[in-house]
């Protein structure tokens, strides 16, 4: 299993993969993080889905991580299209065989992909992390916010934990996306149902029916990402999400394990 | 250890009601050069698939260097494989995709260049895989099949898009792994290549075995052939109406006619030409090759 982890390394590394996300996920957490700071004072919505941010909210211990915060759930999207997409090309480019004759334990495989692209996750994270809070202090000055909470001990303790949420949110989409993958087996079928799904069904379904949103896998992800919400609690989001995942996971294991590799 | 390479019993597996193959069996000696031959569909890949553990078996048994092929991890650390062709990440450098195997299987990073001096590639081993040509890729896939240093070398139509040198240079390397005490199990439809370097055969036909052995003994078991030429292309369709009167099986190219399992015809053959004012070119009894042999066997 360390052997593949290593291995699915190699190729996550490589530049054509990792300089384009990261100058992705870079450029989204500036957006999204300018956004806040730059029209705080503006009276009109300039947090996540239309909510006012203030001030006085910026300049206590949240101001920090906030930016980074709404990096989340895009993180996870990114996360998802990651997993989806090299767990299914190596049917689409039949490089699966190869591995299996190196590897023949198709279980082995499945963890050391996972934990390399649970790696490639943290990677990601560590660079929106240090792009939002690097545009968050220069940005401060800028709008008149005060950085004094953000550096005590609740501040850093806040970063911390808001770290560790959104690794285990976007390690959830993630997972999503392998599980994707390894069902459809095609890059771009799992990358297409996985975004249709998280990024406009959901959202349709949670529109007409409100109550739908508590069963909705993305939301879910996000809501941990967030560190929960009023409307889903953070512990329910980790169960229901882990259920889902669990079941998934079982199921394409099982799959994977005993379907034949022919192409 | 036992001294077969690959040894399989009534192996069989079937894809909903197509029957892929069909109880086959036969063994690969140790050290040998076993070609793999059949008509496309016959099931060669399929077979050469069940062997690297990639698909199980409907029924049957078989065992590679000894082990169960039911344990594909008892014996793939000892065997090179390119099945269906050459599959690698097109973005990453031919080096690059064979250190990804190399970390995958546990090998030496360092033999990843020699390697690819071995195959020819030295001097591309820095390019991106997709800019390679087909002959490359082939190449590549063949330096992925060495990299464990193989007790056995599973090869499907590895001379694939190569040119003239390029399958003088795998089949020189074929011979050079097979000195060194490699068992190599090889398909190709390139039949004459096989005839050179085989000493052992299996052939393949809707999925059943019809022969394996020696190749050796299979071409001294065919009847000769009687190639016929005349001396004017005319008199071709003549001479392909007068064997096929006396019920002959033959195939007309080249401006000849090869008349199969006839031997013992030629005199009488060339006197029913002459009378019906037919001259002969050439009149020749030869041993059949393993493409005429093949195509005998197959009815192809």
């Amino acid at each position: 299993m360390i052997r593949m982890m290593f291995g699915e390394l190699r190729k996550l590394r490589r530049k054509t993969l990792l300089i384009p996300t990261l100058i992705g996920v870079a450029l989204l957490t500036a957006f999204f993080t300018s956004f806040v700071f730059l029209r705080v004072h503006s009276g009109k919505p300039n947090g996540a889905r239309g909510v006012l941010i203030t001030n006085d909210f910026l300049s206590g211990k949240n101001g920090l991580v906030y930016g980074f915060q709404i990096m989340g759930f895009f993180l996870g999207i990114v996360a998802l299209c990651v997993f989806a997409s090299q767990t299914a090309q190596e049917y689409s480019l039949g490089t699966l065989r190869n591995i299996l004759v190196r590897q023949p334990s198709r279980l082995k495989i499945l963890m050391g992909k996972y934990f390399a692209m649970a790696f490639f996750t943290i990677w990601l994270e560590i660079a929106s992390a240090v792009f939002a809070l690097s545009i968050s202090f220069a940005l401060a000055p800028h709008s008149a916010i005060s950085t004094r909470a953000w550096l005590t001990t609740p501040g850093l303790q806040l970063l911390g934990e808001t770290f560790i949420n959104i690794f285990l949110g976007t390690l959830a989409f993630g997972t999503l996306g392998m599980i994707l993958g390894l069902l459809f087996r095609s890059p771009i079928t799992s990358i297409s149902i996985g975004v249709l799904w998280c990024l406009i069904l959901e959202n349709i379904l949670g529109a007409v029916i409100s109550s739908t949103t508590k069963w909705l896998p993305g939301a879910n992800f996000a809501n941990i990402s967030q560190g929960g919400t009023s409307i889903i609690s953070y512990e329910r989001s980790l169960v229901t999400s882990g259920t889902y995942l669990l079941f998934g996971a079982i199921v394409v294991a099982i799959l994977f394990k005993n379907r034949d590799v022919s192409n | 250890m036992s001294n077969l390479a690959i040894s399989v019993s009534e192996l069989s597996k079937v894809y909903g009601d197509r029957q892929a193959v069909s109880q086959a069996s036969f063994e690969v000696p140790v050290g040998s050069i076993c070609g793999f031959v059949g008509p496309n569909g016959s099931g060669k890949t399929t077979t050469m698939r069940m062997l690297l553990g990639l698909i199980k078996p409907t029924h049957g048994t078989g065992t590679v260097l000894g082990e169960d092929i039911k344990q594909p991890e008892k014996y793939l650390s000892h065997v090179g494989a390119m099945i269906e062709g050459p599959a690698f990440y097109p973005a990453l450098s031919g080096a690059e995709n064979l250190r990804v195997l190399a970390s995958i299987g546990g090998f030496s990073q360092k033999k990843v260049s020699t390697l690819l001096e071995q195959v020819g590639l030295g001097d591309r081993g820095d390019s991106k895989y997709k800019t390679y040509s087909l002959g490359m890729k082939q190449r590549l896939g063949i330096a992925a099949a060495l990299l464990p240093q193989p007790k056995l070398l599973v090869l499907d139509e590895p001379t694939n898009g190569l040119d003239p040198s390029g399958i003088q240079e795998i089949r020189n390397l074929i011979k050079e792994m097979a000195k060194s005490g490699t068992s190599i199990f090889v398909s190709s439809h390139l039949l004459s290549e096989l005839e050179m370097i085989s000493d052992h055969l299996v052939m393949l036909r809707e999925g059943k075995v019809i022969f394996t052995g020696r190749t050796h003994d299979l071409l001294a078991a065919q009847n000769p052939l009687l190639v016929v030429r005349p001396e004017f292309a005319v008199d071709l369709n003549k001479l392909v109406e007068i064997a096929t009167k006396y019920g002959k099986k033959l195939t007309v190219a080249d401006g000849a006619i090869t008349i199969f399992g006839a031997n013992d015809w030629a005199p009488a053959f060339n006197r029913l030409a002459f009378e019906s004012g037919i001259t002969l070119a050439a009149l020749s009894v030869i041993q059949p090759s393993l493409e005429e042999t093949f195509f005998e066997m197959t009815g192809e």
